[in-house]
């Protein structure tokens, strides 16, 4: 019996060793050899300055670029988080309604515009990096009129949005998707 | 159209990979030359010899279970421990400081018992040498402990009169070294691929576009989100899991998750046929938890896909991630939740209320429907060896089960196991809607209130550890409760399987006779789903009533609280 309980720490000790550190070390070693953009966060950058991540989402708020979906959060990420509002919770009704209402004003469009479902609620992660086609659509217009782009540029910038649409990976999984930050960063260049 | 796709490919990569992982597993624990003894045998043997361990020597059920528990309480000092030591420890480079008394003995507990029930947001509350090796570490010890009460009970089953259900150190072992690691490594390394962090540098900084800082939260994410998976765990790397872009970057990388939670539970119904010398029994149970999975995946989907009356919105994505949609959301949350894994991808206090229940009403079910690694399969036997005796006590026949007697006994246990669980559920979730402590948590009003409260407690017993998040549980009133309900779901449903185990091998096979009654046929399969049904469905049903289906039946009638 005694002889048990020393091999249960033994073996403990030795599988903390294997899994907990070995084991990461391990992974860590080949995911910085081989995929070193990925094992460290994606990140873009602009010059020598980092700009954020490829995968993490950012707040907009400019008329100059096209926003992000709500975030519970506000694109904080020490911890992000979600609403964790229910299906029938009154607060979340409001708050769609009203976030379909000025999304529809500030893109001066008309009021009976279908706004799509992810623009008017706030992701799981509160860092939804996405947005869909549709929603960047809607949104063209707007950045047009407050970047004073010509009628030539207009159309680059719509070519700019389709050109970031990705489509489901392997033609079949997950949905059609424009990433924001990758999108308004091309919009910057854009001359 | 995509949709089906989707499914298509899910449920086929399911199906096809069970046979496969399942000879291998097989292999393993029994002890036969398979693919990696090459590779790993020589470490296997180092293990035994530097612990002292003599592979050849056997246990009996009592033995087993006694190595296990004082196993299973060492794990829990260490997590226990680290967690109230880590800002004085390397490896903190964010600079967290220790957790509260009551916060580290339910993340103990919760990790040790292969719940994964996570009262905080990793990001902000553990360091990276907490995460490894405690977290880390108890992914793989409490998915290989699962997996070793499976195979002592399948010893039991084929046994003929005989004590010995084999070495639990030796099953630990393998377990670790040639199933689990081995698959962790393989997926850990796709996962980077595919965007998934994997450094031990500190949180960097970004400045966004419009000149905000952002700080990059990092660390060695994909080696633990690959066991999580694998293991049945669940437990995120960041809080909000694998919603978190880190945690799961891509359609891709959502594909493989899902698939890895189901994978070895699957796997091991084809490893339980193989072993007591009928795949047409392991098929049969295959069968019966891919039924139960349909059918609440295609209640949720048709729930999800459905107008909600209250919000005015059809489809909603509050708490969706986009690159996932509604469908990746929903076969997630019904594989995670039968799979008694708990990691989300979607938010599930944010789902419909049918696709909620759904939810909880799987895990209510007892994690049987594949289950956690080696607890599903076993929490099945449990309801067979009911099903068995119901069928028994209707056709005036002694029960019998892969020609064993079953004797008082073996239902008593197996009753034991199957309500402990239950009980607790309800018995809690009545104390915290009494109390103030209980109701002081609550995001939501009306009937989703209840919902949020009961599913904590049915995620805490069913060693699930997904949340309908919403409530606030890092308070002591939740953290010991919840520490209650998961070690009862957990060693109140090992212990009497072990006694199960221990007693049926002792007991005599007797061959099989025109009389028998057939385990392997859909007669059979029928017969298990009810019961499974009719006990999860009996005990729940008020519960249930007054929690999700009066929220259903008020949202149709486009009501809010």
């Amino acid at each position: 019996m005694k002889k048990s309980i020393l091999s249960g720490l033994k073996i403990l000790l030795v599988f903390t060793l294997l899994t907990g550190m070995v084991y990461p070390l391990m992974i860590t070693g080949i995911a910085q050899a081989v995929f070193p953009r990925q094992s460290n966060g994606s990140i873009i950058s602009i010059g020598q300055k980092s700009c954020g991540s490829e995968l993490l989402g950012q707040e907009f708020k400019s008329e100059r670029y096209f926003w992000s979906r709500p975030s519970a959060c506000s694109y904080a990420t020490l911890p992000s988080g979600a609403s964790n509002w229910g299906p029938t919770s009154d607060t979340l009704r409001k708050t769609i309604e009203k976030r379909r209402a000025s999304f529809i004003i500030a893109n001066h469009l008309p009021l009976n515009t279908v706004v799509s479902n992810e623009m008017v609620t706030a992701s799981g992660s509160g860092l939804d990096p996405h947005i869909s086609p549709e929603s960047a659509t809607l949104q063209i217009e707007r950045v047009t009129s407050a970047r004073h782009f010509s009628p030539s540029q207009a159309q680059q910038l719509r070519k700019l949005v389709a050109s970031h649409t990705e489509q489901p990976q392997f033609g079949c999984l997950g949905e059609r998707r424009v990433n924001v930050l990758e999108l308004n960063r091309d919009l910057d260049l854009l001359r | 159209m995509n949709t089906f796709i989707q499914l298509a490919l899910f449920f086929g990569a399911l199906i096809l990979l069970t046979p496969v992982l399942g000879k291998y597993i097989k292999k393993v624990i029994g002890g036969e030359k398979h693919l990696l003894t090459p590779v790993f045998g020589w470490l296997e043997r180092l293990i035994y010899r530097f612990c002292g361990v003599d592979p050849q020597q056997e246990m009996n059920w009592k033995q087993y279970l006694f190595a296990l528990l004082w196993f299973n309480f060492f794990g829990f000092v260490v997590v226990f421990a680290l967690q109230m030591a880590q800002a004085w420890l390397p490896l903190n480079p964010a600079k967290v400081p220790n957790t509260s008394w009551h916060l580290a003995l339910n993340t103990a507990i919760s990790f040790v018992t292969n719940t994964n029930w996570q009262s905080y947001s990793g990001e902000s509350t553990m360091s990276y040498l907490t995460q490894m090796a405690a977290l880390g570490v108890q992914n793989f010890l409490s998915a290989a402990t699962g997996l070793a009460v499976l195979i002592a009970l399948m010893k039991g089953l084929i046994k003929n009169t005989k004590q010995q259900l084999g070495n639990f150190w030796v099953d630990l072992t393998r377990s670790v070294v040639y199933i689990l690691l081995p698959l962790s490594i393989i997926f850990a390394v796709v996962l980077v691929s595919q965007g998934v962090v994997q450094t031990f540098s500190s949180y960097t900084d970004a400045t966004t576009l419009e000149g905000v800082k952002q700080v990059i939260p990092l660390g060695p994410a994909a080696s633990q989100i690959a066991i999580k998976q694998l293991g049945t765990n669940g437990g995120g790397f960041f809080g909000v899991n694998s919603a978190h872009p880190f945690e799961n970057p891509t359609p891709f990388s959502n594909f493989l998750e899902m698939l890895a939670l189901l994978l070895i539970s699957a796997a091991l119904t084809y490893t339980y046929g193989l072993f007591i010398g009928s795949k047409k029994q392991g098929w049969t149970l295959f069968g019966a938890m891919l039924i139960i999975l349909c059918v609440g995946l295609g209640v949720s989907l048709y729930a999800e896909y459905a107008a909600n009356p209250a919000l005015h919105i059809t489809g909603s994505m509050e708490g969706k991630e986009t690159r996932f949609g509604i469908v990746n959301s929903i076969i997630w949350s019904t594989s995670t939740t039968v799979a008694s894994n708990g990691s989300v991808n979607a938010m599930h206090d944010s789902l419909s209320p049918l696709a909620g229940l759904v939810a909880m009403f799987n895990i209510m079910l007892g994690e049987v429907v594949f289950g956690g690694v080696g607890s599903g399969l076993y929490g099945m036997i449990a309801f067979v060896i009911l099903t068995v005796f119901i069928a028994g006590l209707m056709v005036g026949r002694t029960p019998e089960y892969l020609g064993k007697k079953i004797e008082s006994f073996e239902v008593r246990m197996a009753l034991i196991a199957v309500l402990a669980p239950a009980v607790c559920i309800l018995a809690f979730t009545a104390i915290a809607v009494s109390t103030h402590a209980g109701l002081a948590g609550l995001n939501n009003k009306g009937p989703h209130g209840l919902s949020e409260i009961l599913y904590a407690f049915t995620s805490a017993c069913g060693n699930n550890g997904s949340a309908f998040a919403g409530l606030t549980t890092n308070t002591p009133f939740y953290n010991v409760l919840l520490s209650i309900c998961m070690l009862v779901g957990r060693f109140g449903v090992i212990i009497p399987m072990m006694a199960i185990a221990g007693s049926m091998a002792g007991k005599k096979i007797t061959p099989v006779s025109s009389g028998t009654f057939h385990t392997d046929n859909g007669m059979f399969l029928i017969l298990l789903i009810s019961v499974i049904i009719i006990v999860g469905g009996l005990t729940f049903f008020p519960a249930l009533s007054l929690g999700p289906i009066l929220e259903h039946l008020l949202m149709q009638a486009g009501m809010t609280f």
